[in-house]
């Protein structure tokens, strides 16, 4: 059964950072790969990360996603401050399991379980029975079409499904956000198109903030809203919001 | 929770097995090496054992009659059998040599056991019949490959196959032939016809031997000479109630003999026969062990190391480390319970096709399964100190 939209109520931005700084090492080799960035991504709202190699992506990805720690700034994700110029008392793995999502440039997913089992792993960890989580995959699935690939291997999913199920995965938690890192890279056009329209559509139904990562000139244009990053400084630039081919 | 151990080795099952296959085929070599060393261990005793005897008299200041040449006349053991506490005695003596039967040749221990006593004769028959003529019948050990019937050539003479034992064989391994001890003195002490006639023809022209007013002296030497009254040693057994050392004890000081109960005896065999033989295998297996843990150590950490990206997204996605640890034991455990169990199988296959027993007790398959696990459980130490430090970083980006 395809479930309805999350009624939960929404918090002003699924993700909003402040004033974030992060410094690689100290002294006179100290680097400043992010510099006071300002980034605010609403429930819901699919944004553009742009930036050249080396501009700093990466780290704030990382940053985004409670992987490393910044070195100042403050945080707040779905609603909650999770670092104000120190993390809060969370456990990073309990905050990235249950309030952020991944999908990364090849889908990685675990080729020795289904691909069902690959999306219920998440509700599982979450201590989810296997039958409930089986169930809310199947559900995700479902809403991706992929269903009836549901108990194939990894190995036996063409490309574009296999990215269908990291897509599936990312969301089976419900994350307040979910950080794709150029989640098309491995695509062709069309299927790039497909993704990025299955995203929009999956992040305004699961009420979802999503940042996407891309160098995609076909995808970049789809966007409402970007941020662009260079030598770690972040700029927000309004985006095209060219609709998605039919 | 989905065991997601149990998911990659059924995904992985080929290579898995194939793995395990490895690790079993050197757990078995392993195995087959504490076996060796058993089998070499039991077969020192073995004839010790099945004599039926408590004592060993021999030649006094030696350690025979395995570990030492011993001879002693072979009327000695009258005067021990009438001794307190000796509730029998008889003469046995023993000689390795190449025993013939058509074109090939099998190296045998040749045992000359006095027919009339229980003390030495062969424990059980397999085949055929015991002894019962006082010359040139013999029973084989199973493993000289003799049948019943068939004709065999101790040094010059030629005996027959009457019987056949099993299990019999020397502190070295050879088989064991059981002959009489008459046939067993001549054979031993017996010259050949070239040398007792020199030999008189030497004595003939020595003056001192054979002097013209004393003619029955040369015949007297003669006599003495090429007679063949010597025995390696007196088995004894001594009478219910009476402490063996203390008989032992009591031959020592009255007969002036060395005496041996089982345990010196049997440490005689271990530790002066075979104790370089052993110390060697033990190395060896030693050496054996350090390399298969090492190997295992090896297997688990390349299996670990092969899914190391997994192990970021898992920790990414939320996993807990004890989830991580669980799975990297699981498949070291699962490894080791296989390979153990192949390893094992293997042994016991090719164990028949060694020409030395191969010895394999329980204990010791208990013993080897434990250190399999402990080993698995120690090498995925390694293992999992390297996937606890993957950082999730590394999942993203790059």
């Amino acid at each position: 059964m395809i479930p309805e939209k999350t009624t939960l109520p929404k918090p002003r931005f699924a993700i909003n950072v402040e004033n974030m700084v992060k410094i690689y090492g100290s002294g006179p080799n100290a680097v400043k790969a992010l510099k006071e960035v300002n980034l605010a991504v609403r429930p819901g709202e699919v944004v553009g990360l742009l930036g050249p190699s080396g501009s700093g992506k990466t780290t704030l990805l990382h940053c985004l996603g409670a992987v490393i720690e910044p070195t100042s700034g403050r945080i707040t994700l779905g609603g909650e401050v999770i670092y104000d110029n120190g993390w809060g008392k969370q456990d990073f793995r309990t905050l990235r399991r249950d309030k952020i999502g991944f999908i990364f440039q090849a889908p990685y997913l675990f080729p020795f379980i289904s691909a069902l089992d690959n999306v219920a792993i998440l509700p599982m960890l979450t201590g989810r029975s296997n039958r409930q989580a089986r169930e809310r995959a199947l559900e995700l699935l479902t809403v991706l079409e992929v269903d009836h690939r549901a108990h194939v291997k990894p190995s036996k999913l063409s490309g574009g499904e296999q990215q269908r199920v990291a897509i599936a995965r990312a969301l089976a938690n419900q994350p307040a956000l979910i950080l794709a890192d150029e989640p098309t890279a491995p695509l062709d056009s069309e299927r790039s198109l497909i993704v990025m329209k299955i995203l929009t559509q999956m992040a305004e139904r699961y009420n979802t903030a999503i940042i996407v990562v891309t160098h995609d000139d076909l995808i970049i244009p789809r966007f409402k809203r970007l941020y662009r990053i260079r030598d770690g400084i972040v700029h927000e630039e309004q985006g095209q919001g060219l609709p998605f081919p039919d | 929770m989905i065991n997601l151990a149990i998911k990659e080795i059924v995904h992985t099952r080929f290579r898995y097995f194939l793995t395990a296959v490895g690790l079993g085929l050197l757990i078995g070599t392993t195995l087959t090496m504490v076996g060796l060393v058993r089998g070499m261990a039991a077969d020192a005793v073995t004839l010790i054992r099945s004599s039926n005897a408590d004592l060993w008299v021999v030649q006094k200041n030696t350690e025979g009659p395995f570990a030492e040449s011993s001879t002693m006349y072979d009327d000695v053991y009258r005067s021990i059998a009438g001794l307190r506490g000796v509730a029998g005695a008889a003469n046995a003596a023993y000689l390795t040599l190449q025993i013939g039967q058509g074109n090939r040749e099998v190296r045998a221990l040749v045992v000359g056991f006095d027919p009339d006593s229980s003390l030495g004769a062969p424990p059980h028959l397999v085949a055929g019949r015991p002894i019962t003529r006082s010359h040139y019948e013999a029973i084989a050990d199973v493993k000289t490959g003799f049948k019943v019937g068939d004709k065999i050539m101790i040094r010059r003479d030629e005996y027959t196959v009457v019987g056949l034992t099993s299990g019999m064989v020397s502190s070295s391994g050879d088989p064991v032939v059981f002959i009489t001890l008459q046939d067993a003195q001549t054979e031993q002490f017996e010259k050949d016809n070239d040398y007792i006639y020199n030999e008189r023809a030497r004595l003939a022209a020595n003056p001192e031997f054979n002097p013209p007013d004393d003619p029955g002296l040369l015949q007297a030497i003669t006599s003495y000479q090429e007679s063949s009254n010597m025995v390696n040693t007196v088995l004894v057994r001594v009478a219910p109630g009476y402490d063996p050392n203390a008989v032992a004890a009591y031959i020592r000081r009255w007969k002036y003999y060395s005496v041996y109960t089982y345990q010196p005896m049997a440490q005689l065999l271990l530790v002066n026969v075979n104790g370089i033989a052993l110390r060697q295998l033990g190395m060896f297996m030693a050496i054996l062990t350090i390399v298969g843990v090492a190997i295992i150590m090896l297997i688990i950490y390349i299996m670990t190391m092969g899914k190391i990206k997994e192990i970021a997204i898992l920790k990414l996605i939320g996993a807990k480390n004890r989830t991580i640890v669980s799975m990297i034991l699981q498949e070291a455990w699962g490894l080791g319970v296989l390979g153990f169990f192949i390893g094992k199988i293997a042994a016991s296959l090719w164990a028949p096709l060694f020409p030395k027993r191969i010895e394999f007790i329980f204990t010791d398959s208990i013993t080897a399964f434990l250190f399999t696990m402990f080993f698995c459980t120690l090498a995925s130490v390694l293992s999992i100190r390297a996937a606890l430090k993957v950082q999730p970083s590394s999942a993203i980006g790059d």
